[in-house]
């Protein structure tokens, strides 16, 4: 593409915003000229281009789901959005000092900086296409660990990057990650070499600025042998847009002997379609944990996967989901047993309040290699009102004789009894409400390290303020 | 200020069944009362209209704490001016931790932040009393607990609150007899002229550790008699026949 037809794509950008911060870039509509506006502005190699333009013809190739959340609103919208959107910000900043200060105090007042001083080995921050902030603790950095923008994986990293890139998530999964594909932008970049234990956790966080805005991060982390590390990403802050779309896809590949952790904690707003996907392939005697908390949103897609495929390898998937007024999560997880002696659990804990509803979905796939594997599967739903709805979609293909299956589900109501006997004790209805819905998530939650455990526990106490009584 | 809790011609329902039908007692602070009555009198149903249950409707009365009619405010709200309900039935909450939750009501009856040396010295002090094992108040709320450890519990609650006035639903039911003196002396260590106890039982043995200094005996939603400790003594040896039949029941 010439200068100039990049300037006259340019031009057709709208520039009014909710926030004080004019983009520098925003590129509307779904088209490859889109998809190689976004490639050459950072500057990618050829294959990572065609790759792109690839993936946008397997978006358009797929039908839309025809199961799961209405999406028939989305889909009237998908013309509409700016698929690119860059902020006045130098690229993946290395200090805080470096990010525009109207961006970074958006950071300060979602307590990032301060967290990272206090809790965390590194950070990054995108700011709605683009990670504004990347930082790592030097001690990592000297042992060799990496944790950059996507952007950067590609530019200093390439032969790693290509060799794992999309191999755990190819473009032709399902019609979201596809999109992805095409339009990634932002998200991490983490290597952690053999033996190296990350001890504290690394976090992301996502902040959407710009109205009618999709976003695409990409993650790919590559935990090599015996290493060790949890990653967290982070969306908790009220995100003031209209229609929005957040569809990323995460990549993890854990190798032989290797542990790794990825915890989300997201609050969308309630205009949010959040359609993500992301997937683990865990080596030999290694050891992977999903850790979903899913508050927010207007519709969520979201199941994380586990592909066990080396003998004795692990993975535990726990998931929340909290669906209010006007929401609907479906979310579960994915466990596929593809070696021998290797064992899995799903935990699942769902909310649903007022009209929300709520969906457990889950796959459980035990081909016949999958020998001696063991399983256990677990969901509960929580109603708190009376039109509040939940329902579940337990999938199981086992083809293993030698494995050992275990499937649990449960449904309540949010009890009277309970209420008032929390009540008598002089704690508000409200706080006795939250406290019961605590209670029933603490099997996950108490997993989570003790700020984001806080945390989640501040937005439950805000979503049950008026909820019941 | 009139240190009582007084109960004055209470009236509840359960949708259109009466089951208070004119209940009057008083029970003035530094003072601890036995109700007792059979099966299905009511005891338990004024316990909870007291302690503000919404399931029952009241449909005259009043309940006045210090004088302060409390039949309008919110449970909560009558727990924080100083009513403590001890469950015939103490209800499960799973995943909350004893001393988790009990320190959100310490915090809610006081008002303010209870720092953590405080509240764990008056947990302390509670769990000392009722002979008990720390590790309770770091399992979940009653979840798994037996009878008598659900009671316990109540009363581990009701020494860390110190609520002005006490109702104890058979508390002493479902005690083994050192339970049952342990739980006793937890009882009686909160006694003193600022706390007044209502304590429904039916049988005359708790009381020989929680002596009253009244006796009630509630009959189809009313109390039918007063008198001192001999009454129980009495309806112990004689059952309630002889006394339905004075009171016509
Ligand atoms: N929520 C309710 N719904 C229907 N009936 C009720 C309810 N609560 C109480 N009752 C009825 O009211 C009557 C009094 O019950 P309550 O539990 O107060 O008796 P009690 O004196 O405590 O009896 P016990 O000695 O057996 O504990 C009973 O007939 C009971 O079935
Ligand atoms: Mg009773």
């Amino acid at each position: 593409m010439s200068d100039a037809e990049l300037k006259h794509i340019s031009e057709d950008y709208q520039w009014g915003f909710s926030d004080d911060v004019e983009p520098e870039v925003k590129l509307k509509g779904l088209t490859p000229e889109v998809v190689r506006t976004i490639s050459k502005l950072k500057g990618e190699p050829e294959w990572l281009l065609e790759f792109r333009l690839q993936a946008l013809e397997t978006y358009f190739a797929k039908p839309w789901p025809t199961w799961g959340p209405d999406l028939s609103e989305l889909r009237r919208q998908m013309d509409d959005f700016y698929y690119y959107v860059k902020p006045p910000a130098r690229e993946d900043a290395r200090s805080w000092d470096d990010v525009p200060e109207e961006i970074r105090r958006t950071y300060e007042k979602l307590g990032i900086p301060e967290a990272e001083q206090k809790v965390l080995a590194g950070v990054g921050a995108q700011y709605d296409s683009e990670m504004v902030y990347h930082s790592i603790k030097e001690e990592l950095d000297k042992k060799g660990v990496i944790f950059t923008s996507i952007e950067d994986g590609v530019r200093e990293h390439e032969d790693l990057f290509r060799r794992y890139f999309s191999k755990v998530v190819p473009p032709t999964d399902n019609k979201f990650a596809a999109l992805n594909s095409a339009l990634f932008s932002g998200g991490s970049f983490v290597y952690v070499p053999p033996g190296v234990d990350v001890e504290v956790p690394l976090q992301a966080y996502f902040r959407v600025n710009t109205e009618g805005f999709g976003q695409f991060e990409r993650t790919l982390i590559i935990v090599d042998e015996g290493a060790k590390v949890h990653y967290i990403e982070g969306c908790t802050a009220p995100i003031y847009t209209s229609e929005a779309l957040h569809t990323g896809v995460i990549e993890i590949v854990v190798m032989d002997g290797a542990e790794s952790r990825y915890t989300t904690i997201q609050n969308w707003p309630v205009n949010m379609y959040n359609l993500v996907t992301q997937r683990a392939l865990v080596g030999e005697n290694a050891y992977h944990m999903w850790l979903d908390g899913n508050l927010g949103s207007k519709v969520t897609m979201k199941y994380p996967s586990s592909i066990l495929k080396g003998r004795g390898a692990r993975s535990e998937i726990l998931s929340i989901a909290f669906a209010g007024d006007g929401q609907h999560l479906d979310t579960g997880g994915k466990l596929i047993f593809n070696a021998p002696d290797t064992s899995g659990s799903i935990v699942s804990k769902s909310i649903s309040k007022g009209e929300g509803r709520s969906s457990y979905r889950g796959l459980v796939k035990v081909p016949p290699k999958g020998e001696r594997a063991r399983v256990n599967v677990e969901c509960d739903a929580l109603l708190v009102n009376e039109n509040s709805k939940t329902d579940t979609y337990p999938y199981m293909e086992i083809a293993s004789d030698s494995a050992s299956v275990g499937h649990e589900a449960t449904v309540s109501r949010l009890a009277d009894d309970q209420i008032f006997y929390l009540t008598t004790r002089g704690i508000p209805e409200d706080e006795a409400a939250a406290l019961i819905v605590r209670g029933f998530i603490e099997p996950v939650a108490k997993e989570l390290p003790l700020e984001f455990a806080v945390e989640l526990n501040r937005l439950i106490e805000l979503e049950m303020e008026g909820s019941v009584g | 200020m009139t240190k009582t809790l007084e109960i004055r011609d209470l009236w509840a329902n359960v949708g259109e069944t009466p089951i208070l039908k004119g209940v009057n007692l008083t029970v003035p602070r530094g003072e601890v009362h036995a109700l007792m009555g059979p099966n299905g009198a009511g005891k338990s149903t004024l316990g909870k209209v007291i302690a503000g249950d919404p399931s029952y409707e009241v449909v005259k009365g009043e309940v006045l704490l210090d004088g302060e009619n409390i039949l309008g405010l919110e449970p909560d709200e009558r727990a924080r001016k100083g009513i403590f309900l001890a469950f015939q039935y103490p209800v499960e909450v799973p995943g909350v931790t004893i001393a988790n939750f009990l320190r959100l009501a310490l915090q809610a009856r006081h008002g303010k932040e209870v720092p953590l040396t405080e509240f764990y010295g008056k947990l302390q002090r509670a769990i000392e009393v009722l002979e008990w094992d720390e590790a309770y108040v770091t399992r979940y709320l009653n979840e798994g607990f037996s009878g008598g450890e659900k009671k316990r519990n109540e009363i581990l609650q009701l020494m860390v609150l110190e609520p002005s006035y006490a109702i104890l639903d058979e508390t002493d039911s479902g005690l083994d007899i050192d339970a049952l003196k342990i739980v006793a002396k937890g009882v009686n260590a909160m006694r003193g002229p600022e706390f007044g106890a209502l304590v429904i039982t039916h049988y005359q043995r708790l009381l020989n550790y929680i002596v009253p200094d009244v006796v009630h005996v509630m009959m189809d939603g009313r109390v039918v008699k007063t008198g001192d400790k001999q009454l129980a003594l009495e309806l112990e040896e004689r059952g309630y026949d002889w006394l339905k039949a004075e009171v016509g029941a």
